[in-house]
């Protein structure tokens, strides 16, 4: 046979692999297959190529992208991405290695996973969180299957007209084939509406509510007596957040909330066209069995030495089969790994740094924009971090291709007709004059 | 060999039952505490749910299994044991003494289906 | 591997700063300027640490974990292959990285996308793909999706039962719960295969649909998958595939020829991208020709997990169309090496040819005497870890007691293979001889079996709970 780099079997293993299986040709060892399953053709794949072809090819294709400064959000973030995040996250102990069933040899997995739990809880005000899940909308939609298990009877779960499309996206999907009645809160001046939230809550069979801290438009929402109301009806509330701005925002439990959600993405992962990002989901103390995904826990080995494995794993798929909180098996882990050493790196001072910064940069845009009269407050005064819209007053398309052809992508078009601008802390005040130059 | 205890009343699921006027004290039987090994959660209905007969009503967590519960009788949950859902231990410490729900019975002559000690000790085939 | 006992908050230090940003304008409000009732009470309690704190600290972390590129995984159903490091290159380049996933206009990543859908469809006779599962599990709810949708099409909405053999993965009966299908279970046959007089009288008109493993979960070929195939379309289900099994196949059998309609695959498993300690994976979901226009299902944000795409596509062109059809067979190859090798001291429950792994009951001679209990498969598995093994799958499929399922995959030379045999035949010699030295195992792990009654009984889940 022709040697494959990632093949070591010579001929001779292979001869005398099939002499101790007591078979002469790899066809034996498919005899069970008939005949009529075994695929006779060639398969319509290019030929081999070698390592260098294969770099040369991708090459080629990442070049074909323009690569744009990027200003705009909606729910992907360009935040910088310290150098020793992909250093750590390649050492290939963490990346090679399988889920840590084996908690002897996983210890560095398990207490990597046990330290983002910690992180996100300290984030969120939460008493616990899972070990990840596959990005924000998924684990919004886990949030909303967990409401209606933990109500027993209610099957109506409210979502706020104020979240990002594709969160309120994935939710539709899961909710449409596990039959919960999915009923929108209406914005009001670009914020999810207590009154609307309110009469929805009197229409019955409510068993939870899913808002945003930060939403599509970019507004910090007051969440303020939301819980209270959901909970006065024996419903729990879930709030959608960015981890980031949770540095300095007010928490979901200070808010009152049952349940926190989103993407981890904002805390240093690229924005790698939307892959891999990380969901994370925590919850109060009192609904711990039932978060869906992994969790991991401290204990101790026979010899009393400090020791993690995974936990409360009665919930889970591999146990509980079509009674578990969730399908779900691998998440995110080494995302969960990049998003810890991020904020390891950053700490509370690097935190606070990076939502300064994305405030100023933001505002000051959003001054300048302004300033060009090519634009209308939507609004006025709402307060915001480094996300906003605006009201256009010439054509999106034109907007976007002068943005385009000047090296930037922003002005995404919400909706509604508005678009939409987000600066992080990777833009300079000369990106930003620049940007407004090429409007 | 699995402890049964005589004059109560057995499930074919491995709960037992003792009356006390139209209330059902309801636990599980040593065989199924054995079955589970070390228990770590014992998951429990809230007081004033309805439970039917045969209906599941919590289930047993070990570390590596779950086993429902199912409900010898029907009825409206008047009692939890906390002291189970703190300590889950006390099952495998004493699955007759750590009883797990209270239930007003609806219909007191379900319990003519349940097994008596003998016919549950010829069921386990210890 | 040594014992580091640190978390990152125990080497934290007021005043220490990992990261290097531009200092904010002095002169302007930052995000103090947001109104108060909107900001949180005190700031995290995230450690404070330098970078080169960060970097000691979880490269100890590291070493205390066992990785493909350490040794061998006989892990059963999870194909653990070798992770090529050009892959990794070309997922960091940053013009992938940097790419919004909103942004227009970005023909080299269409191109993969094109180039991914059209090499699966080749590898395994489905028509076309969706991208955005994000994992297995996350492929299997997605394909059902996509089953309930064609019946609903067709105002066929009383079909709302899934079947799923007994032998199935735990996300099966899972994913069809999610899915809203309740799971009717088809029993395996003595020969461990889907009994087909059992399944029968469970197909009507309620039936969305069978899920099968292909081989199966012990590693066999479900040979009357045609006849299978024939009798769920007539009686108007669909067959999904579960491919986390797809790997003995890559290169010799595809699906779509078998009749299954939908499938999932994993890349993280067939398609060499890493596992990560349990994800990122991704878990493209192809359909034959009528399904395809519902393969817009929207599971996840954007475009499903394009790094770990960019990856497997690249494994694919390495693979090219000569080495793809060795693939499976020098995986197939492996697990039968093996089995053959240690049926006369592990129990073979199903003498058969595998596939790409099969499964032991157990020990022969688990060495249980008087006053002394046998070694049982978790003791099997554990001492496996002081030889530099990772254990194999236990304790699944559940239709064995002490179920040990081995899958070596094609990328383990015959060196490799031959070294595990040799250390399984030592095992169970000493199990044989006293079953003890296997229920202390492991010995030379950074830490030996942990207390997880107690870590359950009394959750500690985060640092401050301790």
């Amino acid at each position: 046979m022709a040697g494959f780099q990632y093949f070591p079997h010579t001929d001779e293993d292979i001869r005398a692999m099939l002499d101790r299986i007591g078979v002469k040709s790899f066809d034996d060892l498919y005899a069970d297959v008939p005949a009529d399953c075994l695929y006779q053709g060639e398969y319509d794949l290019p030929d081999a190529m070698t390592e260098q072809q294969v770099r040369d090819y991708f090459e080629g294709l990442a070049s074909k992208n323009p690569r744009l400064k990027v200003f705009a959000g909606a729910g992907a973030y360009d935040h910088y991405t310290p150098a020793v995040i992909p250093y750590i996250t390649q050492r290939s102990e963490f990346i090679t290695a399988y889920t840590p069933y084996q908690c002897e040899i996983s210890q560095g997995t398990l207490r990597y996973i046990f330290e983002y739990q910690s992180m996100i809880c300290t984030l969120t005000g939460m008493d616990v969180s899972n070990a990840s899940m596959y990005d924000g909308p998924t684990a919004a939609a886990e949030s909303m299957r967990m409401m209606v298990a933990q109500a027993k009877k209610k099957n109506t779960v409210l979502v706020s007209n104020t979240l990002l499309p594709q969160v309120r996206g994935v939710i539709a999907t899961y909710a449409k084939y596990a039959g919960i009645t999915i009923k929108e809160i209406e914005a009001e001046n670009g914020q999810t509406s207590k009154a609307s939230l309110e009469a929805l809550i009197s229409e019955g069979d409510v068993a939870g509510a899913i808002v945003p801290s930060i939403n599509r438009f970019g507004i910090i929402e007051n969440l303020d007596g939301m819980a209270d109301a959901l909970h006065a009806d024996k419903a729990l509330m879930t709030v959608y957040c960015d981890p980031s701005a949770l540095a300095v925002l007010k928490t979901p439990a200070e808010w009152g909330a049952d349940i926190a959600v989103g993407d981890g993405q904002p805390l240093g992962i690229p924005l790698c066209y939307g892959g891999p990002y990380v969901g994370f989901m925590a919850c109060t103390k009192e609904y711990m069995r039932k978060l869906p995904g992994r969790i991991v826990g401290e204990t101790r080995d026979k010899e009393g030495r400090r020791a993690f494995v995974l936990t409360l794993q009665a919930r889970e798929q591999h146990i509980r089969r079509e009674k578990a909180t969730s399908n779900i098996c691998s998440n995110e882990s080494l995302m969960a790994l990049w998003v810890t050493v991020y904020l390891s790196l950053m700490g509370p001072e690097g935190m606070k740094q990076v939502n300064d910064l994305c405030y100023q940069r933001a505002h000051y845009l959003y001054a300048r924009l302004l300033e060009t009269g090519k634009f209308q407050e939507v609004f006025s005064g709402a307060p915001f971090l480094k996300e906003f819209v605006l009201k256009p007053l010439v054509p999106v398309a034109e907007l976007q291709k002068r943005l385009a052809d000047a090296g930037f992508f922003g002005a995404l078009e919400t909706d509604d007709g508005y678009v939409s601008f987000c600066v992080t802390e990777k833009r300079s005040y000369e990106d930003i004059d620049e940007l407004v130059k090429a409007l | 060999m699995s402890k049964i205890v005589e004059g109560l009343k057995y499930s074919d699921t491995h709960e037992w039952v003792k009356t006390e006027g139209d209330i059902a004290i309801i636990g599980v039987t040593d065989y199924a505490q054995k079955e589970m090994g070390e228990i770590t959660y014992v998951d429990c209905p809230d007081v004033d749910d309805e439970v039917e007969k045969g209906g599941e009503f919590g289930a047993l967590e070990s570390v590596k299994a779950a086993s429902d519960l199912f409900s010898p009788v029907s009825g409206t949950v008047t009692e939890v044991n906390e002291a189970v859902v703190d300590d889950p231990k006390l099952v495998n410490d004493d699955a007759f003494e750590n009883w797990i729900i209270k239930v007003q019975m609806s219909d007191a002559s379900e319990l003519d289906d349940l097994m008596d000690a003998s016919a549950y000790k010829a069921f386990i085939k210890e | 591997m040594k014992y580091y006992d640190k978390l990152i908050f125990e080497i934290s230090k007021p005043g220490r700063r990992g990261y290097s940003l531009p200092e904010p304008c002095s002169k302007c409000q930052g995000a103090d300027a947001i109104p108060a009732t909107l900001r949180r009470d005190k700031a995290p309690e995230l450690p404070q640490v330098s970078e080169p704190d960060v970097v000691r600290h979880y490269t100890n972390l590291s070493q205390m974990n066992f990785g493909v590129d350490t040794g061998f995984y006989p892990l059963g159903s999870c194909t653990m292959k070798y992770n090529p490091k050009i892959n990794e290159e070309i997922a960091a380049m940053p013009a992938f990285g940097g790419i919004h996933p909103l942004q227009k206009d970005v023909p080299g990543v269409d191109a993969v996308y094109e180039g991914m859908d059209k090499a699966l469809a080749a590898i395994t006779g489905m028509k076309h793909f969706t991208f955005k599962p994000c994992a297995g599990a996350h492929g299997e709810l997605t394909g059902l999706m996509i089953i309930r949708e064609y019946h609903m099409s067709r105002g066929d909405t009383k079909r709302t039962r899934i079947i799923v053999p007994d032998s199935a993965h735990g996300t099966n009966p899972a994913s069809a719960a999610v899915c809203g299908l309740d799971v009717v279970v088809v029993k395996s046959n003595v020969q461990g295969l889907v009994d087909v007089e059992d399944l029968k009288p469970l197909l009507d008109d309620t039936i969305a649909g069978i899920m099968m493993t292909n081989p199966n979960t012990l590693g066999l070929f479900e040979k009357d998958i045609r006849e299978i195939a024939s009798l769920v379309h007539a009686a108007g289900g669909l067959l999904y595939y579960d491919g986390a099994n797809m790997n003995p196949l890559i290169g010799t059998v595809r699906p779509g020829d078998m009749g299954f309609d939908v499938m999932h695959l994993n890349l993280h498993k067939s398609f060499s991208t890493p596992h990560g300690g349990g994800g990122p994976g991704s878990g493209p979901v192809g359909v034959c020709e009528k399904l395809v226009p519902f393969l817009g299902v929207n599971v996840s944000g954007f475009n499903g997990n394009f790094g770990v795409i960019l990856r497997a596509y690249a494994y694919i062109l390495m693979l090219g169309r000569e080495n793809v059809k060795l693939c499976g067979k020098l995986a197939t190859l492996g697990a039968n090496y093996i089995k053959e090798s240690l049926k006369d001291l592990y129990k073979l429950p199903i003498e058969s040819v595998c596939k790409h792994e099969f499964v032991f009951d157990g020990l022969i001679n688990d060495g249980a005497r008087e006053g002394k209990e046998g070694a049982a498969t978790l003791d099997v598995a554990k001492r496996l870890l002081d030889f530099g093994y990772h254990a194999p799958t236990i304790y699944f499929p559940l239709l064995f007691h002490q179920a040990i399922m081995i899958e070596p995959t094609e990328t383990e030379s015959k060196e490799t293979i031959d070294g595990f045999i040799e250390v399984m035949r030592k095992i169970a010699a000493e199990a044989a001889q006293d079953p003890d030295i296997l229920h202390g195992a492991p010995h030379t792990t950074p830490i030996s079996r942990p207390d997880e009654t107690t870590a359950a009984r009394n959750p500690i889940l985060k640092y401050w709970d301790a």
